[in-house]
């Protein structure tokens, strides 16, 4: 494996009016030409953790670097002009009184003009503003002002972007598009990139890689797939969309639940907390497998493209419990019907809280 | 490059260095003072601070100060209520009317009020009877009244045209008439307002000398002049210097005291509605008379007096001598706006932007040094300068410090509106692609700031042309502004000399305001 391209080691940064530090031992790493996202819920220390990146705010503790340099450490502070990193503010922070080729060109001094010019001219060729170079940002709409931003921290060819909250101004429909946008510009330029955002289809859809944090520190760092479907915490997995959760006695690698008998994704002994995907479950309207259990659908709610159904089962000795089901649409079920479940993917065994 | 690691506290020299020079002109020829004070012998010091003299000063500057704020508030609250909350036409002229006062200087008035009575002024002209020409209280009153009412009135009308109207519903609704809601709901909540407005009334007062010079009313500005000019003791001057500095401590205490714990903001979400009007129907004449007669006495009675005099100016108007002064009001006035509108940007950007316990400090005490009495200000630099750098007594230089330090808290006012407005993103963003901090600066956030600069620069210039006695006891040997020239005329009764020395103040003066005006 390559160096990586940014390495953040045990950062933190308190507030002086809070005790609790905003970002509390934060550690990870971004490859070369990696699209890296950070997902929180508001407050969680995400935005702060690209300010420190970006050497707008001086951490604590921790280090920081980039290819192999050293940002920010105990002994050094690189202040944010001398770190070629580019920011994309999440209200874009244009310069007013500059037009939009004057604020792409902002970090391009050291360039002859020509060349500075035919740079502007590229880059926003490349997120699609070309003739709208004399405008001033006042002129332009939201998502116009968002790709001007992008260009001007494209500009000047940083080996690392830092994305905050970039699409969170925008309207639902045009976040789609734009998010599509910037990420084939930034694999087109081969940027790396460090995202920060609160939504977590926008983290899966954007993302090579993604880290979730939890007050101040990473819960766990994987691709989207890995995060969605072997979440390590009970955070990460309610964070990443709706999941049923048990709590049950382990021995080996299956276990037998109030939703049925489960597989486990890796074996496990003792009392474990497991969680299963509402679409991991199978629903049919005869009863096709030994392992499958009776319910009755409690609640259903149909999205065109599929149902997702509350059931309740039966349970053995622990009172009836409702689960979550998500199935494809070809099988309406109404509520009342009895139904039998049956999880067909191993369930997720959890680590403990604190572990 | 590995940047070094940077002291924490003061990291940027070229903002903290400004700021300090600032606290250090103010603060320490104002310490200076103190210590000189000091340098009496007990027995000497006994005498001077148990004279009857001094409470005599007490009782005719407190005195005067309560009759100005009485006064004024006489004059202010009827015109806002006028213009903020009935439907009188022509509300804008009145407005400006109301405003325009401010361009005539506290001696000009008093020059104007002399220039009009007496057996040769204008109204024995107009009326064939001889006005006795005013002098003590009721003069310095009159003269004081008219030209600081306009603080007043625009904190007064201000408020009342924010003020919530469900506030006054609401009380109409619980059975309230309209004349015990207007006292129980809106004059309580035109405190704020009165506090403001009746401390800068009450400055200009405690740091007049232009007025009570020439009206002969002796309060502690005055006093100091006359230990220092007539009687050259200093360390009497200092003391009442000292004394009407605490004056000024315990004014300011007061206004924060009665300040405090009191909030008067809308609590509920929303836009406010417009306040609703009050039908003046017949009263309508009245009250155009009475903002004729404010107007007539706070603007027309100056040009009126001005125009008067220089038609019967027997002697031909000394040009030379105008514009000699014209050119040293200029060249002390012009310096010391940009120096302050210069300090101002660094203050306020710690102010704004790095708040802390020492930026907070440096804005205090640029309010400060505006709100220590010039004379007392005057005094301070006078023995510090003496004592400490001699070679700058009685230079241009220090006369430019002098202006720029007592100002520059009119300098910040608009730099920090400006700066709140920029937003501080834009000046990251600039670092991000590759400029350092000052760069930054200059790139980002000052070219939003140009429009602040200039109006803070304004501000000072015209306070700095208008301004007397700093002028009076730092200016360099020599050196004649317009303003002394007003002053030194009048108070001689020379009233067709003081005639175009005042003109063109008021002139000058007229034009600023208006662009302040348009511009703010």
């Amino acid at each position: 494996m390559n160096a990586p391209l940014l390495t953040v080691h045990c950062l933190s940064k308190t507030f002086h009016d809070g005790t609790l530090p905003v970002v509390n031992g934060l550690s990870f790493e971004v490859e070369e030409g990696e699209l890296f996202a950070l997902l929180g819920p508001s407050g969680c220390g995400k935005t702060t953790a690209l300010r420190l990146i970006a050497g707008f705010m001086r951490p604590d503790h921790g280090a920081i670097a980039l290819a192999g340099r050293t940002l920010a450490d105990d002994h050094t502070f690189v202040p944010p002009e001398k770190r070629g990193i580019g920011f994309v503010f999440q209200d874009y922070a244009l310069f007013p009184h500059l037009t939009v080729a004057q604020n792409v060109a902002f970090g391009l001094r050291a360039m002859k003009k020509p060349a500075r010019a035919a740079r502007v001219r590229e880059v926003l060729r490349m997120v699609g503003l070309d003739g709208l170079e004399d405008r001033l940002p006042h002129a332009l709409s939201g998502g116009q002002q968002q790709r001007v931003a992008l260009a001007r921290a494209l500009a000047p060819r940083p080996r690392l972007i830092l994305l905050d909250e970039p699409f969170s101004n925008l309207d639902a429909l045009f976040r789609q598009e734009m998010r599509d946008r910037v990420r084939d510009v930034l694999k087109a330029e081969g940027t790396t990139a460090v995202l920060v955002t609160h939504d977590q289809e926008e983290a899966l859809l954007f993302a090579d890689r993604v880290a979730v944090m939890h007050m101040g520190r990473i819960e766990q760092v994987g691709t989207p797939e890995a995060l969605y479907l072997t979440p390590r915490t009970l955070f990460v997995a309610q964070f990443l969309g709706q999941t049923n959760l048990v709590l049950t006695e382990a021995h080996g690698d299956e276990v037998e639940t109030v939703l049925g008998r489960l597989r486990l994704h890796r074996p496990a002994e003792g009392p474990v907390l497991v969680a299963v995907r509402p679409e991991h479950f199978a629903v049919t309207a005869v009863p096709d497998h030994p392992d499958c259990r009776e319910a009755v659908v409690l609640h259903r709610a149909f999205r065109g493209h599929d149902v997702t159904y509350r059931v309740q089962m039966g349970g053995s000795g622990h009172g009836p419990v409702d689960c979550l089901v998500h199935t494809h649409n070809r099988e309406p079920f109404a509520v009342g019907d009895t139904v039998y479940v049956r999880a067909v993917e191993p369930a997720v065994v959890l680590e403990k809280a604190g572990a | 490059m590995q940047a070094r690691a940077l002291p924490r506290l003061f990291p940027r020299p070229y903002l903290w260095g400004p700021a300090a020079l600032v606290a250090t002109g103010v603060l320490v020829p104002l310490g200076y003072l103190v210590v000189r004070a000091f340098e009496a012998e007990p027995g000497e010091l006994a005498a001077l601070l148990l004279r009857w003299r001094n409470l005599r000063l007490l009782g005719n500057t407190l005195g005067l100060t309560a009759g100005v704020l009485a006064a004024a508030t006489a004059l202010a609250l009827p015109l806002a209520w006028l213009v903020a909350r009935t439907d009188l036409r022509g509300a804008r002229v009145v407005t400006l009317l109301g405003v325009l006062p401010l361009a005539v200087p506290g001696y000009v008035m008093a020059y104007a009020l002399l220039g009009m009575t007496g057996t040769n002024g204008l109204l024995a002209r107009l009326l064939d009877v001889g006005w006795p020409r005013p002098s003590g209280y009721p003069g310095a009153l009159a003269a004081l009244t008219l030209y600081t009412f306009p603080y007043l009135f625009l904190n007064l009308r201000t408020a009342l045209l924010g003020l919530d109207p469900a506030l006054e519903e609401a009380a109409r609704s619980l059975g309230y008439r309209e004349a015990e809601v207007a006292r129980r709901v809106v004059l309580p909540q035109l405190r704020p307002a009165f506090l403001a407005g009746g401390l800068l009334v009450a400055l200009h007062v405690l740091g007049d000398f232009g007025v009570v010079s020439l009206m002969r009313f002796e309060t502690f500005s005055y006093a100091i002049y006359l230990q220092y000019a007539a009687a050259f003791d200093r360390v009497y001057a200092a003391w009442l210097a000292l004394m009407l500095l605490g004056l000024t401590g315990a004014l300011l205490a007061l206004e924060a005291r009665l300040l405090r714990g009191r909030r008067y903001a809308r609590t509920g979400g929303g836009a406010a509605r417009h306040p609703r009007r009050a039908r003046l129907g017949g009263w309508a004449v009245p009250a155009y008379a009475f903002a004729a007669l404010v107007a007539l006495a706070s603007v027309g009675l100056p040009v009126a007096t001005i125009v008067y005099w220089l038609g019967r100016g027997t002697e031909a108007v000394a040009w030379g001598d105008l514009g000699a002064a014209l050119w040293d009001s200029a060249r002390a006035s012009l310096p010391a706006a940009l120096l302050a509108a210069g300090l101002a940007v660094p203050v306020a950007y710690l102010g704004v932007r790095k708040p802390s316990g020492p930026s907070r400090l440096m804005e205090r005490v640029a309010y400060l040094g505006y709100a220590t009495p010039p004379l007392a200000f005057a005094l301070a630099l006078v023995v510090f300068s003496l004592a400490a750098v001699p070679f700058l007594y009685q230079t241009l230089t220090l006369l430019v410090l002098a202006y720029a330090l007592h100002f520059l808290a009119e300098a910040l006012g608009p730099v920090r509106s400006a700066l709140y407005q920029a937003p501080p993103r834009v000046e990251e963003a600039a670092r991000a692609l590759g400029r350092p901090p000052l760069a930054a600066f200059f790139a980002a956030t000052f070219p939003l700031l140009r429009r602040g600069l200039g109006v803070s620069a304004a501000f000072v210039f015209l306070s700095a042309f208008k301004e007397l006695p700093l002028t009076f006891l730092l200016s360099p040997l020599g050196f004649h502004t317009l303003a002394m020239g007003v002053w030194g005329a009048a108070g001689e009764a020379l009233f067709s000399v003081a005639a175009p020395y005042a003109l063109v103040l008021i002139l000058t003066s007229s034009v600023l305001v208006g662009l302040l005006l348009r511009g703010t």
